[in-house]
């Protein structure tokens, strides 16, 4: 199981919500999917992003992917630890693997996003 | 039927791969394992103990007769018959333009008996190519491909774990030598060569015995801490030991040359061979461009198909790039003009519309102390 207090999106993000403050990572299955993390880029403070819009890269040994902001807010803090621990994103991926905070904009898309059950069924589904 | 419904080839190792927890991909037509525990903690293994390698997808070509050594000194652009019985090379097989058809391991199995090895994705292409170009000597090509099961073992605890098993005299068996023998009791041909900058063996056997091999290998290898490797970490191993990969180094459209393999086309081998005029119109005139090596110097990885930039200049393009698990930085293989090509120039690669410092250096990326 997912953890339950967490919303995702069909492209394996996962965001925590509290307030108009947003917490955005991959899921373990994403990182598991993605094999040895050894490079993450990732947007700048007051970079606007817009829900579903790309807004970093990571890149396995083999892959280069790319991220996908779940909801639309502004970049508030990007996880400076992942240039030089890039594996936090396989070891931790809900913890210290996090990758950016969002200033929403529209916290009401939040209703777009699956809920942990459906994300486990999507994952299940392959 | 076309190539495109024709079904994946199966390793006589499928199951064993399953049960190791590996995941499998198509690759050049066979459901290959590309990871087992994880790319990373597999290059290490191979770097600090020890790694086995199913490559039983690759093409085992067998060259035999009177005229076998005369055949491939035509067909290929080194001089077979100058190997001793029980040594190899590396070779490559041109077209008539001198464009790389693959790149192989030749082995002098005796007089008149030599093997070919092909990689899987050019394996029918070098069949093929090999039949029509031996068919003027006395010379018959077997192609035992897929009768052939090819296990490798690499790393510096290779030659410990392998010795209980054989009746090869490893230490006489010296580095591109293989000899006729048995492992675990199984018998096949123990060759000392590799693709990962280690040393190690690679083993050929019947397709029937394979599984029996690898039990034997990953039982007594156990106490050495002898780890299944998958592809990916054969990708990276290989470049970090600065060794191409045909498809992404090596092409049709790339001459031996440019890909510093230039000393392995012997020009002054005695008879005409497929490519010998378009090559030695390279020699004399030198090459356009260059494979070099380039080390990131800024925030990034260089992957396939990149730019490469010098100044204002387009430069060259990456073939290969990773983050390199032994020296901890992203490393990459790329083509380069020549004058760009020295160790030390400065050059950038467009990563995602951005340009990164690059710096030319000279290969290998690693190299094992001996």
């Amino acid at each position: 199981m997912v953890p339950s207090d967490l919303r995702y999106t069909k492209d394996h993000e996962w965001v925590r919500v509290d307030g108009d403050v947003a917490t955005v990572g991959i899921t373990e299955y994403a990182a598991s999917q993605l094999g040895d993390i050894v490079f993450v880029e990732l947007p700048d403070a007051g970079k606007a992003l817009d829900q579903f819009a790309p807004f970093g890269v990571v890149e396995s040994v083999k892959a280069v992917s790319d991220l996908f902001a779940p909801l639309s807010g502004a970049v508030a803090e990007a996880n400076g630890a992942l240039a030089g621990s890039p594996e936090l994103v396989n070891s931790e991926p809900y913890e210290g693997g996090w990758m950016i905070r969002l200033t929403l904009t529209n916290p009401a898309e939040v209703d777009e996003l699956l809920d942990a059950a459906a994300y486990d069924a999507l994952i299940a589904a392959g | 039927m076309t190539e495109t419904a024709a079904a994946l080839h199966h390793t006589p190792l499928e199951a064993r791969h399953e049960a190791l927890g590996a995941r499998l991909i198509d690759f050049a037509g066979w459901l290959m394992p590309v990871q087992y525990a994880g790319i990373l903690d597999e290059h290490r293994a191979v770097r600090e103990r020890a790694g086995l390698f199913d490559l039983s997808h690759m093409g085992e070509l067998f060259i035999e007769g009177p005229e076998a050594g005369a055949a491939l000194a035509f067909a290929l652009v080194t001089d077979p018959p100058a190997l001793a019985e029980g040594r190899a090379h590396y070779s490559m097989i041109v077209g008539p333009d001198g464009g790389i058809i693959d790149d192989l391991i030749v082995y002098r199995l005796a007089a008149e008996r030599f093997l070919v090895v092909a990689n899987a994705s050019n394996a029918h292409v070098v069949s093929d190519a090999l039949a029509e170009r031996l068919a003027r000597f006395k010379a018959v090509l077997d192609d035992r491909s897929m009768a052939t099961a090819l296990i490798a073992i690499q790393g510096p605890r290779s030659v410990e774990i392998v010795r209980p098993l054989t009746d090869v005299d490893l230490d006489a068996l010296r580095y591109y030598a293989i000899a006729d023998g048995s492992v675990a009791g199984i018998p096949g041909l123990v060759a000392r060569t590799g693709y990962t900058g280690e040393d190690g063996f690679e083993i050929f056997v019947e397709t029937s015995r394979a599984a029996e091999l690898w039990d034997a290998l990953l039982a007594a290898g156990a106490a050495d801490g002898l780890a299944p490797i998958g592809l990916g970490a054969r990708d990276t191993l290989r470049l970090e030991a600065g060794m191409p990969l045909y498809g992404n180094e090596l092409d049709r459209s790339t001459n031996p040359f440019e890909a510093n393999l230039g000393r392995v086309v012997k020009l002054a081998k005695r008879g005409d061979f497929v490519g010998r005029a378009a090559l030695e119109k390279v020699a004399a005139s030198g090459v356009t461009r260059r494979l070099v090596g380039l080390v990131m110097r800024g925030r990034g990885i260089a992957r396939h198909g990149y730019p490469i930039h010098a100044g204002t200049r387009a430069t060259g393009v990456v073939t290969s790039g990773t983050q390199s698990p032994s020296l901890g930085e992203a490393v990459a293989l790329g083509y380069v003009a020549t004058a760009d090509a020295e160790p030390g120039t400065m050059v950038e690669v467009e990563i995602r519309g951005q340009r990164v410092p690059a710096e030319v250096v000279a290969l290998p990326f690693y190299r094992r102390e001996r």
